[in-house]
């Protein structure tokens, strides 16, 4: 909410400086977000009166002219304006003047003297780009201080309202509020007082009665709706960031951000019999101010006439009754819609109002007649006319329940003593009636105040009012306890880390992706979608890690970095029966080089298996299998599902060159994905013996077809069981020279012992052809 | 005797001027070998007389070790020679960049939020977590947050469907922490006091240099039977303090308006000259408790929330919001 410091200060008798007040209205809560001056510092300003105009003689755009400033002589100045005329009234900085970046001394302009400057509004800093000199009235008074005429010396402060403090959204409200926190008094303000010589009453039905307890309507004839709106309430309504439009609607605004209760104005004539306040029916149509036709919904509230509905109440007036220039006869309105009404329904529309924003939060009901009246007053001042006696409608009004509030529960809530007799003055100022028994009160809350239904509550505001900043902090005391923690589960911090170590950046993407990578890279043609998505390529809820890791990569390979090593740790979403399912997994993406270009190792990109070294990493010394396994986003050859203790848990594989392609990576990358839960769900270590007796090692070297996995000769060697064998691994791979097309050489070690004593010759040979057998029993040859 | 004395310095001199170790045993062979010349006299002793050979034997082989002590030391001193020029030919330039792989780093996101974790368990919090995609119920209705109320409208919400959405806090992990916490020790007459920080990714529908759709949020919860909101002001300083590093940090709190929460407060700090805001907090609305069954007579506590990209900003000097999700890796190599 925006208003003028000096329309507030009207209001409220406080000496607080600007700064002192900002900052005493944001600890009380309402938070001043800005403080602006309304026109750029300057003096020396004053209302000119421009005599003669005649063209410069050396220059064609500028004008000498002669102007009264008040003083005895007239002065001589030279200006530039395309506006001036002779006998208008404008700003005139005088010799001595300070304005923004400029000051004004006597000059010669091309060969003519000049003794001043004629301003433009945004030489005075009151606009960002004007045209032309600041045209002002004729009755403008010559010699005035611009400043004062204007009156300048304002500032326009904004407030941040939190949604429960609607009673603040007006400024007889904020003035209350400093009131309550300075113990300063609030200033008289005129008594309305005009006598009822309108005729015309307005007839009002109330049909709805729970959501409207209470309408008033008075009925103002001969008015004239072309007058003009004085200076002083245009002033202060653009100070609110309100536009002039005419002095009827004008004054509606007025009572709006002075008393903060909405008021609309329904062209008399225009109305077909009485008023009723009722429940649209649905399918009934309503074209508004803002030219907007809506349909109505049956839980929207209307004012309607015999035709229809002409408003949607608290929220917007109908176009067809609205007030226009040729208005002579009115129906101010002034009425209390209850909150839960009026909530919700701007949202659904897509557009509020000033009016909706105050109904939705709550507006003071024993404030109506008074707003009435004070706009029945500025109307008659100003539009002439003759107010007719009100009609008002009253059903149940909000019930203020007393609440109950006790002294010690003040004390354990803030950590802080409050004796009684403060606390029944802090709210008493605020307008609560309070009935004290003991250590204990009951608390009515003011019709204005809607944010008040618990002990809670009125302790939020006797903290607030004795303020939070007296509150002491105080190290909380507690009992020392040792927070448990399971070894079984292991800190995502070591995964991470484990990463970080084989050069892997972290990264942080996006959980809602483009659509196209849920289908290209997991053939997910189903992915969540998400209804309201901030953009087309942010619309689903992802799947796999991988199309942010690929997004990233292609990011920095956009930027020039030759080999990019990403991972990231989050969830992936996918719809269930009845739900959502997230899953927490951790991938990780690899392109470029294996090792950064360096000295002595030559560059070689990084490929299936170095990648697999990096998850075999993450789980030693747990051991997982590899299975071949196309996945729509690998490689179909170099893709390979992970299982651990035959639980799959994951993915590894290069990815697909048309992906590569279509993701525009210069080189393959090589990518992977795990469930995180099987990776930080270990086992606590359990010991066991280990054998003194030294090793024995023996190799054997065998060709196999191509088509043999190493796997399935280890699995097949671990499955014979022999003696004494604690390890069986390759350490050799050769293809090529004395090895023909279609076969591979493969080298095992095979370390051998036994606990309790040394292994003879007899007993290593014997397990050696053992395993030579199994070999063999796999089509394997012994090379020799 | 003179002659004796002649071979010893010839044979020193000689031994001096070689500086390989082959050609020095040439030249003891010229002394000690069996051509050598104190080979010679040596067998020349049988022609001296029985009352003359102890005599002159002796003398010669104070000689002969004369020789092999030179000899020696001769040797030990080229071994060495050639040992130092060895050495000297294989150093290497140590300033040479040391080989192999390198290492990655951590997002300066998980390093605030391992850091803000860490502080928090040092004085008993545990960690909690949660769902993403939440439903109506624990991401706003047990937040006192009913349909329509208009405190929705603060929260951009993206919808996933009618009933859920994307948490748009970490607050619904407190509301399932309160609920599992109840349930477990619902025999006790009094239950264990509740301490935990909910960290996690939150959505808002809001996008431009200050707000991203997503960011990450520290919530912490304490419920016990004495904990007032004069606590929560010490904690939340004691914390920014600690997390900061800076002792004579200003923490300020103003009133606010959280529906889950009362009374509330905006908590700011100092920074240079300027107060900056750093969350929300206060204590837990009964209504809260009453969602999740505790009894708000008995059991009191505060909450409180702060963005983890601010304080990451603050604390690293990162002057843009959207850099932690770009993923430039020189943006990302710096918090390793």
């Amino acid at each position: 909410m925006q208003f003028s410091e000096t329309w507030l200060r009207s209001l409220v008798d406080t000496s607080l400086s600007s700064e002192a007040l900002s900052h005493l209205l944001t600890m009380a809560g309402l938070e001043v977000e800005e403080i602006k001056p309304v026109a750029a510092d300057f003096d020396k300003v004053v209302i000119a009166e421009v005599l003669s105009k005649e063209k410069h003689p050396d220059a064609d755009r500028l004008n000498v002219l002669t102007v009264n400033v008040g003083q005895a002589a007239p002065l001589t100045i030279v200006c530039g304006a395309a506006n001036v005329t002779v006998g208008m009234k404008a700003p005139c900085a005088l010799v001595g003047a300070k304005l923004p970046g400029i000051e004004i001394k006597q000059a010669k302009v091309r060969g003519v003297a000049s003794f001043g400057m004629m301003c433009s509004e945004k030489e005075l800093g009151l606009a960002e780009e004007s045209t032309g000199l600041l045209v002002l009235p004729a009755d403008a008074k010559t010699g005035v201080n611009i400043r004062e005429y204007l009156a300048l010396n304002d500032q326009l402060f904004t407030l941040k309202l939190t949604p429960n403090r609607s009673d603040c959204l007006s400024l007889q409200g904020i003035a209350r509020e400093v009131a309550v926190l300075t113990g300063a008094k609030i200033l008289p303000q005129p008594k309305p007082s005009f006598a009822l010589t309108g005729t015309r009453k307005a007839e009002v039905k109330v049909a709805a009665a729970e959501a409207c307890p209470r309408y008033i309507a008075r009925v103002i004839s001969g008015v004239d709706a072309q007058a003009i709106t004085p200076d002083w309430m245009q002033q202060r309504l653009e100070r609110s960031g309100l536009r002039s439009i005419s002095a009827i609607v004008d004054v509606t605004n007025y009572v709006l951000i002075e008393l903060g209760q909405p008021l609309h104005a329904f062209d008399y004539a225009k109305l077909q019999g009485g008023v009723e306040v009722r429940f649209a029916h649905q399918g009934e149509k309503l074209q508004l101010l803002n030219e907007q036709l809506i349909e109505l919904q049956s839980d929207m509230l209307v004012i309607a006439d015999s035709k229809g509905p002409i408003a949607l109440a608290g929220i917007m007036g109908g176009a067809s009754s609205a007030v226009g220039a040729a208005t002579t006869e009115i129906l101010l309105e002034s009425a209390f819609f209850m909150p839960s009404v009026i909530v919700g329904k701007s949202r659904r529309l897509g557009f509020g109002s000033d009016s909706s924003y105050r109904f939705e939060r709550g507006v003071d009901f024993e404030n109506t007649q008074a707003a009435l009246d004070r706009a029945t007053q500025l109307i008659l001042d100003i539009c002439g006319g003759q107010a007719g006696a009100v009609t008002e409608v009253l059903g149940k009004l909000p019930a203020r329940k007393p609440v109950n509030l006790r002294v010690a529960r003040v004390q354990r809530v803030l950590g802080v003593s409050v004796a009684a007799e403060e606390i029944t003055r802090i709210l008493t100022s605020l307008g609560m009636q309070t009935t004290r028994n003991g250590e204990a009160f009951q608390v009515s809350p003011p019709s204005y105040r809607f944010d008040m239904e618990i002990e809670e509550d009125l302790i939020e505001e006797i903290a607030r009012v004795y303020g939070y900043e007296n509150i002491k902090p105080v190290p909380p005391q507690v009992s020392m306890k040792i927070l448990p923690q399971s070894e079984s589960r292991r800190p995502v911090a070591s995964v991470r880390q484990t990463l970080v170590l084989r050069e892997y950046l972290e990264s942080i993407n996006y959980a809602f992706v483009e659509e196209v990578w849920e289908r290209d890279l997991c053939g997910n043609t189903t992915p969540i979608p998400l209804k309201n998505p901030i953009a087309s390529q942010m619309s689903v809820m992802r799947s796999s890690l991988l199309g942010g890791l690929l997004n990233a990569v292609r990011t920095n390979l956009a930027r020039k970095q030759p080999r990019v090593r990403l991972f990231e740790i989050g969830g992936c979403f996918t719809a269930e029966a009845g739900g959502y399912v997230q899953q927490e997994r951790v991938a990780g993406l690899a392109y470029g080089s294996v090792a950064s270009e360096q000295w002595g190792v030559s560059a070689q990109s990084v490929d299936f298996f170095d990648v697999k070294s990096d998850v075999e990493a993450l789980f030693a010394p747990r051991k997982l299998s590899f299975e071949a396994m196309p996945h729509p986003a690998s490689y179909p050859g170099r893709s390979a599902r992970i299982s651990l203790d035959g639980q799959a848990i994951g993915w590894v594989g290069e990815l697909h060159p048309q992906w590569q392609q279509q993701y525009d990576l210069p080189q393959s990358a090589v990518w992977f994905e795990l469930e995180l839960n099987p990776l930080v769900t270990v086992n606590v270590p359990k010991a066991i013996d280990i054998s003194r007796l030294p090793m024995v090692r023996r190799d054997i070297a065998v060709l196999v077809d191509e088509n043999v996995t190493v796997d399935s000769l280890l699995a097949a060697m671990q499955a014979g069981n022999v003696a004494n064998v604690v390890e069986i691994a390759l350490f050799d791979l050769y293809r090529g020279k004395g090895v023909v097309d279609g076969k591979k050489s493969l080298a095992f070690r095979v370390l051998m012992q036994d606990t309790r004593k040394t292994l003879t010759d007899i007993e290593i040979d014997q397990s050696i052809l053992n395993l030579v057998t199994v070999l063999k029993q796999k089509g394997a040859l012994l090379r020799v | 005797m003179q002659e004796l004395e002649q071979i010893v310095s010839q044979a020193i001199q000689q031994f001096a001027a070689v500086n390989q170790a082959v050609e020095l045993e040439q030249v003891k062979a010229r002394y000690l070998g069996k051509e050598g010349s104190l080979t010679a006299l040596l067998k020349g002793l049988g022609k001296l007389s029985a009352e003359e050979r102890p005599a002159a034997g002796a003398r010669i082989n104070v000689v002969k070790q004369q020789i092999e002590t030179a000899l020696n030391a001769r040797r030990e001193a080229i071994q060495q020679q050639s040992l130092q020029s060895k050495l000297a030919a294989e150093s290497l330039d140590v300033t040479l960049p040391g080989r192999g792989m390198g290492v990655g780093g951590l997002h300066p996101i998980t390093r605030t939020l391992d850091r803000i974790e860490s502080l928090f368990h040092s004085i008993g919090y545990a960690v909690a977590e949660g769902p993403e995609i939440e439903n109506d119920f624990y991401n706003f209705t047990a937040l006192n947050m009913p349909a329509d109320h208009p405190a929705r409208a603060m929260h951009d919400t993206f919808y996933i469907d009618d009933k859920h959405v994307l948490r748009t806090h970490t607050s619904p992990i407190q509301i399932r922490y309160m609920q599992a916490h109840r349930e477990k020790y619902q025999h006790l007459e009094t239950m264990p006091d509740i301490r935990i920080i909910a960290p996690g990714r939150v959505y808002r529908v809001d996008s431009d240099a200050t707000h991203s759709p997503m960011f990450h949020q520290v919530e912490g919860l304490w419920i016990g039977e004495r904990v007032s909101f004069a606590d929560l002001k010490g904690v939340i300083a004691d914390f920014l303090q600690c997390f900061f590093e800076a002792e004579d940090l200003k923490v300020r709190f103003r009133p606010s308006f959280f529906p889950f929460t009362e009374p509330s407060a905006e908590m700011d700090m100092s920074w240079g000259e300027r107060w900056l805001e750093i969350g929300g907090c206060g204590m837990v609305h009964p209504n809260v408790l009453k969602h999740v069954g505790i009894d708000s007579e008995k059991y009191i506590g505060f909450a409180f929330g702060v963005g983890v990209e601010r304080l990451a900003m603050l604390r690293y000097g990162v002057n843009d919001l959207r850099l932690f999700f770009e993923n430039d890796v020189q943006f990302l190599k710096q918090f390793s």
